[in-house]
């Protein structure tokens, strides 16, 4: 869709629709820059037109330059592999713009979190309780990515209202924000009504290390290390995505031997998470032999990793232009035994877990996500595609996974067992997709590229393995970061969480929890 | 059940048929850790183990040295859900604000006598997030730690040792 398209599709349902401007600097961006009077129709009309939800919605501080505030909200077209962004200039005195939380759930909280890191006010947001800056330890009225910010805070603390159900017999449980288990930090406060849940309310951001700021000022070569810390546990990912926006910055496009690495190493991260998932969900029925076994497998997963790149967790491969690395004749050999291996393991490890009654009954139709909340909340990645969304970045910007083959696997019922099913078929698939890349590289290839550093600023995004990350990140003339907005699935699948669990017990919200790991660090940033 | 007692037979103990190198060091640190573990602490050394920040890496570490291949329960150390039942703390990330709080709760609702191990870079002075407006750094300032265990994140196997050089020179000081 080119810019003359998109706007009379837009014109056709709000009529008063113009553009100041309209930009398409990468092939697979489109940035319109509107006025703020028109900002929210023109969004709910993309919304409509797109049948896209939210994808990101962040600020800018561009006072120091133009005096405003810069606000962009991105929604993606899957139809044409487009992400779609409509910027406006917001003037810094009492900045504000309407909010779409109203109209579109799935910016209630960007919205909060503008609110809370630029003071920028989203008008008509009925919740601007703060998400990561908490009440108790950050005074109101200190916004920390503002470019004028020092680290002097000032004011008086507050408290957290959490929203309460009332009446006879419901009694709230509180969870948190420290776990019974080896697991990251979250408050969850569970109303319930004898024995079912009617209202999870989660108040997350207690893993919050100012990630976004300490991108600011970096050079973003070097910068790339740091995105490895980010989450952990989608380490290559995160790194991926911010290398993939350097790139497009820098006019580099990195194909052939070193696209094919960065698929191998990205199916090896998916692979290791979800046969952890899977373990985790035997465990937390209580099913401890599947769970051994899968823990076996994710060790043997990642004693492979660190055999191939010396690290674990896959750090330190990916750079601003491609990999530090390749694969000789010899670890290509010993990937392929260790798959033909791990797949037999896996195999017997599926066939215990879905022959089992018991198991079987702890997990069919529990922490049910309909396809419609999941839709309306803006659920992504492998929770929306276990609720029966196609939503897959591997499937509308294929790339290396075109010739692969790759097959979108997706679930309808939208349950602990679907996504427990998600991951079994995505797993096998990863296995797969490993050996079709293996035979593709052809050694001898160059496998990276020196960047030149210059001032723009671009989307990277990946499917990581709990969905897509994204970073949307902007440049000065020297290549010193601006602004790095990240966006993890786990921001907006959080909330999916909270409506699966409704209805079920308190004692299946483990397993519920765990079918969707999402990352506490990732969210929290 | 079939599935379960045909695997259980065919493979024996799990742990000696995965090929997946298994150092022979972990049986001989382990080794010498349960003794240490046995004579010090009357069989068991309980852990708590407190997140306050970190990008999860290191429980995943954590979790790791837990697993049948490195299984550090056996040698008598193992993880609790309660800080009351705790020995050890084991910390990991670098403070966050909004967990200063809950990580000296934590703290407190140790018994007597108890220690604070750190776990990981980022615990020891902030590793990469030290600059930031909202994380505490070390957290030696706020806890008495007597142990650090190195790393970003620091393998299953370096976790198992540094315990082990740990719980030795305790024993003899
Ligand atoms: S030390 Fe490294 S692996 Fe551990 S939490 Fe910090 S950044 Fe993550």
């Amino acid at each position: 869709m080119v810019c003359s398209e998109i706007i009379l599709a837009v014109k056709k349902l709000f009529p008063q629709f113009s553009v100041i401007s309209c930009e398409e600097n990468y092939a697979d961006e489109l940035i319109m820059k509107v006025t703020p009077q028109i900002f929210k129709e023109a969004c709910l009309a993309l919304h409509k037109i797109l049948l896209s939800s939210v994808v990101m919605l962040f600020a800018l501080d561009e006072r120091e330059k133009t005096g405003k505030f810069v606000v962009n909200c991105v929604f993606l077209n899957l139809r044409q592999s487009k992400w779609i962004t409509v910027s406006i200039d917001i003037p810094s005195e009492t900045p504000y713009f309407d909010s779409l939380a109203q109209n579109m759930y799935s910016s209630s909280f960007f919205e909060r979190e503008i609110w809370e890191m630029f003071g920028i006010e989203p008008k008509g947001n009925p919740d601007l309780r703060r998400l990561r800056l908490h009440d108790e330890v950050w005074p109101q009225g200190n916004f920390p990515l503002r470019k004028d910010f020092t680290k002097k805070v000032e004011g008086s603390l507050g408290e957290y209202k959490f929203s309460r159900v009332e009446g006879k017999g419901i009694f709230e449980i509180p969870v948190g924000p420290v776990h019974a288990g080896i697991i990251g930090p979250g408050h969850f406060r569970f109303s319930v009504a004898g024995e079912p849940i009617i209202n999870l309310e989660q108040r997350l951001g207690f893993t919050h290390r100012g990630v976004e700021k300490l991108f600011e000022g970096r050079n973003c070569v070097e910068a790339i290390r740091f995105s490895e810390c980010v989450s952990g546990d989608a380490a290559f990912a995160h790194s991926l995505a911010f290398a993939l926006a350097c790139e497009k910055i820098c006019g580099v496009s990195v194909s052939g031997e070193a696209a094919y690495l960065r698929a191998i190493f990205l199916e090896l991260e998916r692979m290791y998470n979800h046969v952890n998932d899977i373990g985790g969900i035997a465990t937390d029925v209580g099913f401890s032999f599947p769970a051994a076994l899968s823990a076996i497998i994710k060790e043997g997963i990642l004693q492979l990793n660190e055999k191939l790149c010396g690290s674990r967790y896959l750090k330190k491969i990916n750079l601003v232009g491609g990999v530090s690395l390749n694969l000789d004749e010899n670890k290509k050999n010993s990937t392929r035994i260790f798959l033909k291996n791990i797949k037999y393991d896996f195999s017997e490890l599926t066939k215990i877990l879905f022959s089992s009654v018991s198991f079987m009954d702890r997990v069919d139709s529990t922490g049910v996500l309909k396809k419609k909340t999941a839709k309306d909340i803006g659920v992504n990645g492998l929770a929306a595609r276990a609720s029966g969304i196609p939503v897959d970045l591997r499937k509308y910007f294929p790339g290396v996974y075109k010739e692969a083959g790759f097959k979108m696997a997706i679930e309808e019922s939208g349950d602990v067992l679907a996504r427990l099913r998600m991951r079994v078929s995505e797993f096998k698939e990863s296995c797969r997709l490993i050996e079709e890349f293996l035979a593709k590289l052809k050694n001898g290839e160059k496998i990276n590229f020196s960047p030149v550093l210059k001032e723009a600023s671009a989307l990277g995004y990946v499917e990581a393995w709990r969905g897509p990350v994204l970073y949307w990140l902007k440049t000065d003339s020297r290549g010193l970061i601006e602004r790095c907005k990240i966006v993890d699935a786990s921001f907006c699948n959080w909330q999916g969480l909270s409506y699966a669990v409704l209805g079920n017990i308190v004692p299946d919200f483990p397993v519920c929890n765990k079918s969707f790991d999402l990352s506490y660090s990732g969210n929290d940033l | 059940m079939g599935h379960i007692l045909k695997n259980r037979i065919l493979k024996g103990v799990m742990t000696r048929h995965i090929d997946l190198d298994l150092p022979q060091e972990i049986e001989l640190c382990g080794g010498e850790l349960l003794q240490i573990i046995q004579g010090t602490f009357g069989r068991s050394l309980n852990i708590r183990e407190v997140d306050t920040g970190s990008c999860e890496a290191c429980e995943s570490e954590i979790i790791s040295a837990n697993n049948p291949i490195y299984d550090l329960q056996r040698f008598g150390v193992s993880f609790v859900a309660s800080p009351r039942h705790a020995d050890a703390l084991l910390v990991t990330g670098p403070v966050s604000k909004n967990m200063l709080v809950a990580l000296k709760k934590t703290y407190q609702a140790m018994p007597e006598p108890k220690f604070v191990i750190t776990c990981g870079d980022c615990a020891f002075d902030g590793g990469v997030f030290k600059d930031s407006y909202y994380v505490e750094g070390a957290v030696n300032k706020i806890l008495p730690v007597v142990l650090h265990i190195p790393g970003c994140p620091p393998s299953p196997l370096m976790i198992i040792r540094v315990l082990l050089s740990f719980l030795k020179c305790r024993k003899y000081s």
